[in-house]
């Protein structure tokens, strides 16, 4: 039995291993898209920082884990996937067959309407290879321009702020991380960046992105276009793996000279912010929607990602935002599982398929999928929507349904000047969703609530007189009435 | 033979030695709130109950932990490597019994470890409501506590329980 697994994130890393648990005979490759070893994308900011070195953000520290466990690494991306014949073809031009493929290549950045996205000076952070990219332009005192302060571009912000930067951050919605944290605590978060010397401007969008001066010599932002794609051995690096993040391993994708906003730059617009541009930047400057423009060395753009699926046409493989799975986390296609980032799995809150990209999902997918797999029929029930982020060592997180739903009931206990906010969501006597600013202490008890959907009892007016009773109403909810014995039950994984 | 902490609540006065035991044994202040044994007031019914990690078979801390800062050791805890732990705090948000938290001085997780072997919290516990047993023996409190469960079987043998 041959099991190949697309992507090797915390998902495919996941599923190789418990594949290699369940079936110790079972031949199993593991097909990387970028020429790393496994690691994890949620590390690169700690990266940044200066943290943990490369090393430090790989999913698995043993020497030879792999080896050891007999998980062929091999090396992608995958271009195509035969569901007929049962193989994939990658783009070195070999194919692998396959008896079970698992699905796991993750999300890319998304490329938003902005002018000038492709010249030297502007990244996503998303890989290794730009991390790399920003880790060279991130001085200290550089004018750094972040594009979105969505959950990606809110741990970034850490990162950059940290290295010492000079940051402006740029946010379409309303208010900071909109799809995690609502009016009070995004609001919150933004005082406490603005407190912290980060700018943060809101409800604004970016046109372009504009080159002012050529790096190091004189010559016009065309030439700089025209070498960056050709000569620069650094530059040419940089180009196609950004391109090819934009749009997925799939690679039906323009190459950089279809983007012609640069190269067709006019003479360099003045700006009015009065930062001075040290000689040897790369000198850009960031146009908003309102008219400003910001100079800057760096741009890095974080405006949300999407599911990599563009490989998959014409596979039949049926995808919608993501690829579409059943409630065992298959494909469409038989002998065919998806999971992590790219899957639409089920949400437990809604009981509706969603992509929840976040690790922990990730890693209970791979786990789900090798099951079945396997041959081990293993029902995924549904994973929970839950985020944490540290912005500046002001640490907020949500859960669930945060938002509440129609004909719940909530609370909110909201202390402003000391930064904290704590807001709990009810459906009938069952906590559905949480959100707290400035809250660490037990936090994880509220996912042990909504997960089990337990009824509180008296604990949920309790819980709205003071929502910081957390930890006793977890504790009287989820394992009773205090009595003897052992203090904590141990429940299994979701099945 | 593996071990584990046995928590008998009904035998516990609120003294809170457990908390200033471990916190001085693993961060070397007396500050509870750097503890990591917990005892929580539950005043409506005069009881306490000391709570920590029982250090989960299939640990949610350590599948979600994106580096793999979090090991099993020979005698199955659960065990932070502080050169790894990155302080993303996903692991304080995936375990659902809230027993791993983010420590803001280290910028890293905590959680309990058992001491390597010897609790402190076990050896300042003044009324053995916190003790260090054999594993066979916590099965036994275990069916206890189930038996408790299904029907109103009422221990009376602490010092803290009601009438």
């Amino acid at each position: 039995m041959h099991h190949v697994i697309l992507g090797a994130g915390p998902a495919g890393v996941t599923a190789a291993e418990t594949i290699r648990k369940q079936d110790p005979t079972a031949e199993i490759t593991l097909v990387g898209g970028e020429g790393e070893p496994p690691y994890s994308r949620m590390a690169i900011p700690y990266l940044l920082e200066g943290k943990i070195g490369e090393d430090g953000t790989y999913l698995r520290q043993t020497k030879d884990h792999y080896q050891t466990h007999a998980i062929k690494v091999a090396q992608g991306p995958v271009t195509a996937v035969d569901t007929a014949a049962k193989s994939v073809a990658l783009k070195d031009g070999n194919s692998i067959a396959y008896d079970k493929l698992l699905i796991a290549t993750g999300a890319s950045p998304v490329r938003p309407p902005i002018d000038g996205l492709d010249q030297p000076g502007v990244h996503t952070c998303w890989t290794l290879e730009d991390a790399r990219h920003i880790t060279k332009l991130a001085k200290k005192g550089a004018p750094v321009v972040l594009v979105g302060a969505g959950f990606i571009g809110s741990i970034i912000l850490e990162s950059l702020a940290k290295a010492g930067v000079k940051l402006t951050v740029i946010e379409m919605g309303d208010r900071m991380v909109p799809r995690m944290l609502d009016e009070t605590a995004g609001n919150m978060l933004r005082r406490w960046c603005e407190k912290e010397g980060v700018r943060v401007i809101t409800s604004t969008t970016v046109e372009a992105i504009k080159g002012i001066g050529a790096p190091t010599t004189t010559q016009t932002e065309a030439q700089t276009q025209q070498q960056a794609q050709t000569a620069s051995p650094d530059s040419d690096e940089q180009q196609p793996g950004l391109i090819k993040r934009l749009f997925g391993i799939s690679s039906a994708e323009p190459s950089p000279s279809s983007y012609p906003a640069s190269a067709a730059m006019p003479a360099p617009p003045t700006t009015n912010d009065n930062t001075p541009i040290p000689p040897g930047s790369s000198g850009l400057s960031v146009v908003l929607g309102n008219g400003e423009a910001i100079a800057a060395e760096l741009v890095v753009v974080a405006t949300g990602v999407r599911s990599n699926t563009g490989f998959l046409e014409g596979s039949g493989i049926k995808t919608g935002a993501g690829i579409t799975v059943d409630d065992h986390l298959a494909t469409s296609a038989r002998d065919v599982y998806a999971a992590g980032d790219v899957a639409e799995g089920m949400d437990l809150s809604t009981g509706t398929h969603d992509m929840l990209a976040i690790q922990p999902v990730a890693v209970e997918h791979g786990y789900l999928a090798a099951m079945n797999m396997t041959g081990t029929p293993t029902k995924h029930r549904g994973s929970l929507n839950m985020n944490v982020l540290d912005t500046l060592g002001l640490i907020s997180s949500s859960f669930g349904q945060w938002q509440g739903v129609p004909g719940g009931q909530s609370v909110t206990k909201t202390e402003d000047d000391s930064y904290r906010y704590m807001r709990l969501e009810f459906d009938g006597d069952k906590l559905i969703g949480a959100q707290c600013v400035g809250v660490t202490e037990h936090i994880g008890m509220l996912r042990g609530l909504i997960q089990t959907g337990l009824p509180l009892g008296p604990w949920k007016d309790r819980l709205i007189e003071s929502p910081e009773r957390l930890p006793e109403a977890y504790i009287a909810t989820a394992h009773g009435t205090p009595g003897h014995g052992p203090s904590g039950l141990k429940i299994a994984l979701p099945v | 033979m593996l071990k584990a902490l046995v928590i008998d609540p009904g035998k516990c006065t609120g003294c809170k030695q457990c908390e200033m035991a471990c916190s001085y044994e693993n961060e070397g202040v007396f500050n509870p709130s750097k503890s990591r044994i917990r005892v929580f007031d539950f005043h409506e019914d005069a009881r306490f109950v000391p709570y920590t990690c029982t250090q989960c078979d299939e640990a949610w801390c350590q599948q979600a932990c994106p580096v793999n800062a979090i090991t099993t050791d020979e005698m199955g805890v659960k065990v932070v490597s502080d050169s790894l732990c990155v302080g993303c705090k996903v692991c304080t948000i995936a375990c659902p019994f809230g027993t791993i938290n983010y420590n803001a001085s280290t910028g890293k997780v905590i959680k309990c470890d058992l001491c390597q072997g010897s609790p402190a919290c076990a050896d300042a516990c003044p009324t053995a409501a916190i003790t260090y047993q054999d594993i066979e023996q916590t099965g036994f409190d275990k069916m206890k506590l189930w038996a408790g469960k299904t029907g109103a079987a009422v221990e009376i043998d602490g010092p803290n329980t009601p009438v």
